[in-house]
């Protein structure tokens, strides 16, 4: 691996409460090469966070810092907020939860992902009315022609997170950053879109930052995983190792996943003090 | 005697028929799961049974009564329901200690201090807990003041709504846990709505599978062990679960 | 016993502690708002001043003295004198008393009336609220002051009178808004656990529908009371509202007309009464809709 293509250093993540600052993400340091990285976590873990500091998306009054945060050379703190709009989406794109927030209501699906790629770069009408098509088709929308004329309440839940793939891919990025891609969807589409992610991170060999509360599904779909709890890294492992995992957080939060195979009567339960978490 | 039973069940809102000819029992004592992808019915059928979807034809009955078509004061004390999410499922202006009162205020019965400090501490919620705002417990937290309410009137049936699948893993195992342990210590019999098919290898004993508002197949849950599936749907639904 | 600490405690032992902490948390926002500070301020003087009237007043209201007709502004009188010599001070002092007395009256009437007509109409939906919904657009389709003008007219002349048509003429916009806040929450999972306890419609509405619509009841309410105000004056001003001698505003901005160009005192002084009244009504609201309904805040 040559230098990477983002590198994180003790970033940090902080809100003002009523009760003094509190540190959502607590000097997380990670690099990610053109490889596909899986940060794992519960609600609260600072998982989200961590996607959206790097995208410079958190507001005010939330403060990042960081010692380090470096996106292919280019220093992410001290670019102008002009800057960071053009990256955005153009070089680092990044996929929410759920499609329904993301899309405009009123706009067709093929004027919104020709707008995702108008705003980066100018082309004539029919070369952006192709690239949209071709798109459709590399997210494996069957009509495309028929979908892009289609409003973002005329498609499915799996359909419209396909749409938002499309939006965010079409200026072909080099990092695309999926927070809970699939959660909002059934399991059968969810390994469909998860699987799409997958074949178009290999075949254009951007890098991949998978943000999910799925310990499984991290594994199955990354190459590398991070474990976070309470703001902090606490497992830093290959996907296969996972299951040889060392902290006592990760090795809990594994046992108490029901089994297919379940026969234990009742399942372990997450010992915070174990590690000097901050259970409630 | 069967605790629920459906027989010939079709739910509609509006014009739309959502559930098509629904036939199902579920033993006294026993869990029963509704396991299904979105849009395939399985939250309207247990809608349907506790008279929140008052849209239906066929028949359905509870502990051998049969069900009217919306909620009553009699069907409140056999059976009662936990909702999905832990955050829309508790009044937010209201205390915990009010929540839980609230059903021994209109079912008129006596020592109401002691119901609600046991109900707490059988939920395994501290007694510290019992003034507080939702706003001022984690998902968790909530949804076990949730499960304490639906016991309040110690029914005999609980329909459950997927009750864990907005909470995060570790605290979906707690309440898992607690659930199955409620059910041995109370009796009770489980109407369990969920699309997580390993959370139905824990908590269930029978399982029917539905899609678009049909049952595909009903089975044992030991059928997820070898995963023989008799339906091609319910074939394809375990092996998306991550089945073998 | 009561602390900060027994207020912020995050376990209460009691409803009364889980309560009484809310309501600190609450107003300390509200202190930290200026505007609402001033707002608060303004109607706690209003108050105090309509309560102390008679102490405050340095002359009767009503007692004429026909020597001192239309005197300007002077240490005697600090707001000069009428057409019939009475101190104008000392009838706004006293006009306190009719303007508190309507707009108290008013919220009384017709925030609950709306608030339960709004909830049952939101609740229940269907053709309840089809009609009911189809009265308040028909109160709604007519100008406010038109329509309370109608009703002192068919009703007779009078402050009692005045106060019934502003009433009657607030409640709809109350409906609207208490409709509006019980449908975004009757089909929540709270109300049909509530529901399924066994509780009737009656106490699903009394008990869990109205305590969430109340704050923003409360926010709009105080909002409205300026416009209260304005239409009490303006039945005052067109002879409809207050009669004479009652020392109300608008009676004396209306009376003040003729001699406006020469002693322009007259009018004028009872109008920056109602000015800093509604103002003071539009401040406090604002505040406490910032505190009560954060999801209102920073839309105007």
């Amino acid at each position: 691996m040559s230098a990477p293509l983002l590198s994180i250093e003790d970033l940090r993540v902080s809100f003002p409460t009523p009760k003094g600052r509190i540190e959502v993400v607590k000097g997380v340091t990670f690099d990610l090469g053109r490889e596909r990285l899986g940060i794992v976590g519960e609600s609260g873990s600072g998982k989200s966070m961590t996607g959206r500091a790097i995208l410079r998306l958190i507001r005010p009054p939330g403060v990042v810092t960081a010692s380090r945060m470096q996106f292919d050379g280019m220093d992410l703190m001290a670019l102008s907020e002009a800057d960071m709009r053009a990256l955005r989406g153009a070089r680092i794109s990044m996929i929410m939860q759920d499609p329904k927030f993301s899309l405009n209501p009123v706009m067709t699906v093929g004027r919104q992902i020709g707008e995702a790629l108008r705003a980066h770069e100018r082309l004539p009408r029919a070369a952006i009315r192709a690239r949209v098509i071709e798109m459709l088709n590399a997210v494996r929308i069957n009509d495309p022609e028929r979908v892009a004329k289609m409003y973002p309440h005329e498609v499915s839940g799996g359909m419209g997170q396909r749409v938002m793939i499309a939006m965010m891919l079409i200026p072909k990025p080099s990092l695309l950053i999926a927070d809970e891609p699939t959660s909002a969807l059934d399991v059968s589409v969810q390994a469909q879109v998860l699987d799409l992610i997958d074949d178009l991170v290999r075949e254009t060999g951007m890098g991949l930052l998978l943000i999910s509360h799925d310990l499984n599904l991290v594994a199955r779909y990354c190459d590398r995983i991070l474990v976070m709890n309470a703001g902090e890294v606490v497992e830093s492992c290959a996907a296969r190792d996972l299951h040889a995992a060392s902290h006592p957080y990760t090795k809990g939060l594994l046992a108490a996943v029901p089994q297919m195979h379940e026969t234990r009567d009742v399942l372990p339960v997450l010992d915070r003090s174990a590690w000097g978490g901050t259970g409630t | 005697m069967n605790a629920i039973s459906l027989q010939d069940v079709s739910i509609s809102y509006g014009s739309q028929t959502v559930v098509e000819g629904v036939t199902f029992d579920v033993s006294e004592g026993g869990s029963f799961a509704l396991v299904g992808e979105s849009g395939s019915g399985k939250s309207t059928v247990l809608k349907a049974i506790a008279g929140l979807a008052p849209q239906w034809t066929g028949k359905i009955s509870v502990l051998g009564e049969p069900r009217g078509h919306r909620p009553d004061r009699e069907f409140a004390r056999q059976c009662q329901m936990v909702f999905q999410d832990p955050y829309g499922s508790l009044h937010p202006r209201k205390t915990v200690d009010s929540v839980l009162t609230e059903a021994l205020t209109i079912h008129r019965l006596p020592d109401r201090d002691r119901r609600v400090t046991e109900a707490l501490s059988d939920v395994g919620l501290d007694p510290r807990f019992r003034f507080r705002f939702p706003h001022q417990l984690s998902g968790g937290q909530r949804q076990r003041v949730a499960i304490a309410r639906a016991l309040m009137l110690e029914p005999r049936v609980m329909l459950l709504d997927e009750p864990t699948s907005a909470l995060d893993v570790s605290v979906q195992a707690e309440i898992l846990n607690l659930l199955k342990r409620l059910r041995r210590e109370h009796g009770l019999t489980y109407l369990m709505v969920t699309h997580n098919l390993p959370v139905v290898s824990f908590m269930c004993d029978r399982m029917a599978v539905m899609q678009k508002g049909r049952i595909v197949e009903i089975t044992d849950a030991t059928t997820l062990h070898s995963g023989d599936f008799a339906d091609p749907y319910s074939r394809q639904l375990y092996a998306a679960s991550g089945g073998a | 016993m009561i602390s900060r600490d027994w207020l912020l405690d995050t376990s209460p032992t009691s409803r009364l502690q889980a309560n009484a902490g809310r309501a600190y948390i609450a107003a300390g926002q509200l202190l930290r708002n200026p505007l609402a500070v001033i707002g608060g301020i303004i109607i706690l003087l209003l108050i105090l001043t309509a309560a102390f009237a008679p102490w405050i007043a340095p002359e009767s209201p009503v007692g004429q003295n026909l020597q001192n007709r239309l005197l300007p502004p002077s240490a005697s009188h600090w707001m000069g004198t009428d057409e019939l010599g009475r101190d104008i001070f000392s009838r706004v002092i006293y006009g306190s008393r009719i303007t508190l007395m309507i707009v108290a009256l008013v919220a009384v009437i017709s925030a609950p009336l709306g608030l339960i007509i709004g909830a049952v109409s939101g609740y229940f939906g269907g053709w309840i609220d089809r009609i009911i919904m189809g009265v308040t657009d028909v109160f709604l389709s007519m100008p406010k002051l038109i329509l309370a003008l109608a009703f002192v007219a068919a009703l007779g002349p009078g402050i009692e009178n005045a106060i019934i048509a502003i009433a009657i003429t607030a409640w709809p916009a109350y409906a609207r808004i208490a409709r509006a806040e019980t449908m975004t929450f009757c089909n929540s999972e709270f109300i049909a656990a509530t529901r399924l306890l066994g509780a009737s419609h009656m106490r699903v509405i009394t008990r869990h529908v109205l305590p969430l619509c109340v704050s923003s009841m409360i926010v709009r309410v105080t909002l409205d009371m300026a416009g209260i105000i304005l239409t009490a004056a303006g039945l005052g001003f067109l002879g409809l509202g207050a009669q004479p001698p009652l020392p109300e505003w608008g009676a004396m901005i209306s009376r003040g007309r003729t001699f406006i160009l020469d002693q322009w005192w007259v009018a004028t002084m009872p109008g920056f009464a109602i000015i800093l009244v509604s103002l003071g009504f539009c401040f406090l609201g604002d505040g406490l809709r910032d505190v009560l309904d954060p999801k209102q805040s920073g839309k105007s």
